[in-house]
């Protein structure tokens, strides 16, 4: 459960946040959805407490990122904008080095691995070092290593950028699984069949604001549109920056 | 702290499989440092004994004027060539290292008892003119000790009358501390040591973390970020003190090599300098990993970091040089500046000397206070949410 209220954020002269609230809740996907450099990452950046906001409040399961940061990171699962890898490591020492640093049991993190390997389908890659691996291997790797020590919150950034049709249906199918298991999810997307396909609440962002929240069916109902994508356009005011 | 200890870890490892980090502090000062040192011995070492054992071969302009001295020469193993048409000029060009002239007053001033006056001509700006050019002048006083003896001694006077005082040289070196080259080298290479060892693990772990996006994925991990910078930092060090080691052990086996004949010098690193070199450049190895990390996470790619390390390396370079223009003798004060005492304990070390308690704590204990102000900085800079930002 993530609660977030009246977030404020800027770089400089730039105001790259001012003024979003939202909530998150158990047992669904929830998707932020907006053009690029509609304030996304920063929103995200500021939950995972990379970022501290400059104004606003926020909760994850009555935590607040800023104070108890080392205390939410432990129930946290993030797949960031940047997901970099150890290239001189395999795929197993990357993810391994990540449970370490979760605090887990050699055993733990081995039977978590061993899960991960059939869920996300990388017996094929799991011992090789990651040097030259395809995108749709990076994610994974990048996937697993988020989810090693079995987070409630999973928060995915952007996380079909450079993937194949073949990778994204994969990693679709995957969210859907974690959200059926219970974790609450939230992913950022300017993808707009992303949402549709997968979100249970969708909350468009537009230049740092809050241009529209609700459902499918509530946005549609609310522009008084047929389909998602004028729904989106209306609410958002232009067709800038998204992908159908 | 295990935060710490599985970065540590994670960085040592990850870096023994990285070719690049394995040159720099494997290849470059355990192996690059002592074979250029044995070279460098050896060359300047035989250039000087050629020198010395060489027949030498001087032309004489105005043989003439004085058969006895040229006789005296030849007797003395030097071999008189005829003399060039402009002596000065071959001097210069350098076709002749020395020529004497014996000008044609020569035999006058000789008769009469007067000091009679010869010249020798060389260049002594040029280094290679030196050993010739001093040989020439021995065996000229030679001559000219001899025949003051002999007159003396015609006239019924001991010899002895004109020499007032003796002096006698009671020499207090030891043979180490003779050792001139690697007494100013050494200091100097250890302490460059003390920086590349852990230079490519510094700035890949931090400003190549950065350039391959893997640096923000790492601190959302339950980790403090002073601890991941720590862990990185110790790795750093690891390596820049395993080098260290390195090449003090390289050293130990490189010394027995060098041509001691040919330096008059015999030296050796006892376990005991070498545990006492490693404990006087500890510290440095720990202010260099700080300097290192804070520069990394200054940059904002590497080919920044790469570009301040050329800056890094004047650092231990400038104590090292102004210590080789300048030998001071060590004094208690001097132990309290950073990377300077480390140049007078090492040489304290290799000489054989005993060395005080206090100049080692002093010494340590400033290298590690400066050290500690720039871990301060980079677990600051760590902190900053700007560090995971590159361009």
């Amino acid at each position: 459960m993530i609660k977030v209220s009246n977030l404020h954020k800027s770089f400089g002269k730039v105001k790259a946040v001012r003024g979003i609230s939202f909530e998150v809740r158990d047992g669904e996907i929830t998707g932020l959805l907006g053009p690029n450099g509609a304030g996304k990452t920063t929103t995200l950046r500021m939950l995972y407490s990379l970022l501290p906001p400059d104004e606003g409040e926020i909760r994850i399961d009555g935590l607040n990122p800023t104070k108890d940061a080392m205390a939410i990171k432990h129930t946290l699962g993030v797949v960031p904008d940047s997901r970099g890898l150890y290239t001189r490591m395999s795929a197993r020492e990357n993810i391994a080095y990540y449970g370490e640093l979760h605090a887990m049991s050699r055993n733990d993190i081995k039977t978590s691995i061993e899960e991960l390997v059939t869920t996300l389908d990388m017996a094929d890659f799991i011992d090789r070092r990651t040097e030259g691996f395809s995108q749709g291997q990076r994610v994974k790797v990048a996937i697993a290593r988020a989810m090693v020590h079995k987070p409630q919150t999973v928060m995915l950034d952007e996380p079909s950028n450079g993937l194949d049709v073949m990778s994204t249906r994969a990693l679709r199918r995957y969210i859907l699984d974690l959200k059926r298991a219970g974790h609450s999810v939230i992913l950022s997307t300017h993808i707009m069949q992303e949402v549709a396909a997968l979100c249970d609440r969708i909350v468009i962002i537009a230049k740092g604001r809050i241009a529209a929240d609700g459902t499918a069916e509530e946005l549609l109902r609310r522009s008084g549109s047929e389909t998602l994508e004028d729904a989106f356009v209306r609410l958002i005011g232009s067709e800038e920056g998204l992908l159908a | 702290m295990s935060g710490l200890g599985t970065v540590y870890k994670k960085e040592v490892r990850e870096n023994l499989r990285d070719r690049r980090s394995l040159f720099n502090s494997v290849l470059l000062g355990p192996i690059l440092f002592p074979i250029l040192f044995i070279g460098l011995a050896y060359f300047a070492g035989s250039k000087q004994q050629e020198q010395v054992e060489k027949t030498l071969e001087v032309p004489v302009v105005g043989a003439q004027h004085a058969p006895n001295l040229v006789s005296f020469l030849e007797q003395q193993g030097v071999v008189i060539q005829s003399a060039p048409m402009d002596p000065e000029t071959s001097v210069k060009t350098q076709e002749v290292q020395v020529i004497i002239r014996i000008p044609e007053k020569f035999s006058e001033q000789w008769k009469n008892g007067k000091p009679a006056v010869i010249e020798v001509i060389a260049d002594p700006s040029r280094r290679e003119s030196d050993i010739p050019m001093r040989r020439v002048r021995g065996l000229l006083n030679a001559y000219g000790a001899q025949i003051g003896q002999l007159r003396l001694q015609l006239r019924g006077v001991s010899p002895a009358i004109q020499s007032p005082i003796m002096i006698k040289d009671v020499d207090l070196s030891t043979p180490q501390s003779r050792g001139m080259l690697v007494m100013i080298m050494l200091p100097y290479v250890l302490m460059i040591t003390a920086f590349t060892g852990g230079m490519h693990l510094a700035i890949d772990s931090t400003a190549g973390e950065k350039e391959r996006k893997s640096l923000e994925p790492l601190l959302i991990n339950p980790v403090p970020r002073w601890q991941i910078m720590l862990g990185k930092m110790a790795a750093t060090a690891t390596y820049a003190f395993a080098s260290l080691v390195l090449t003090l052990v390289a050293f130990r086996f490189a010394f027995p090599l060098l041509p001691t004949g040919a330096l008059g010098v015999d030296l050796n690193l006892s376990a005991n300098a070498i545990g006492g070199i490693l404990l006087a450049v500890g510290p440095v190895v720990i202010l260099a990993a700080a300097m290192l990390t804070t520069l990394a996470a200054l940059a904002k790619s590497l080919r920044e970091a790469q570009s301040y390390m050329g800056l890094v390396f004047m650092i231990p370079m400038i104590p090292s040089l102004i210590f080789m223009v300048n030998p001071m003798k060590p004094e208690t004060w001097m132990m309290a500046i950073p990377m300077f005492s480390q140049n007078l304990l090492i040489g304290e070390f290799v000489r054989g000397e005993s060395v005080s308690l206090l100049w080692l704590a002093l010494s340590m204990g400033s290298t590690l206070l400066i050290g500690f102000v720039f871990v301060a900085i980079a677990a600051t800079l760590f902190n900053q949410p700007k560090i995971v930002f590159s361009n």
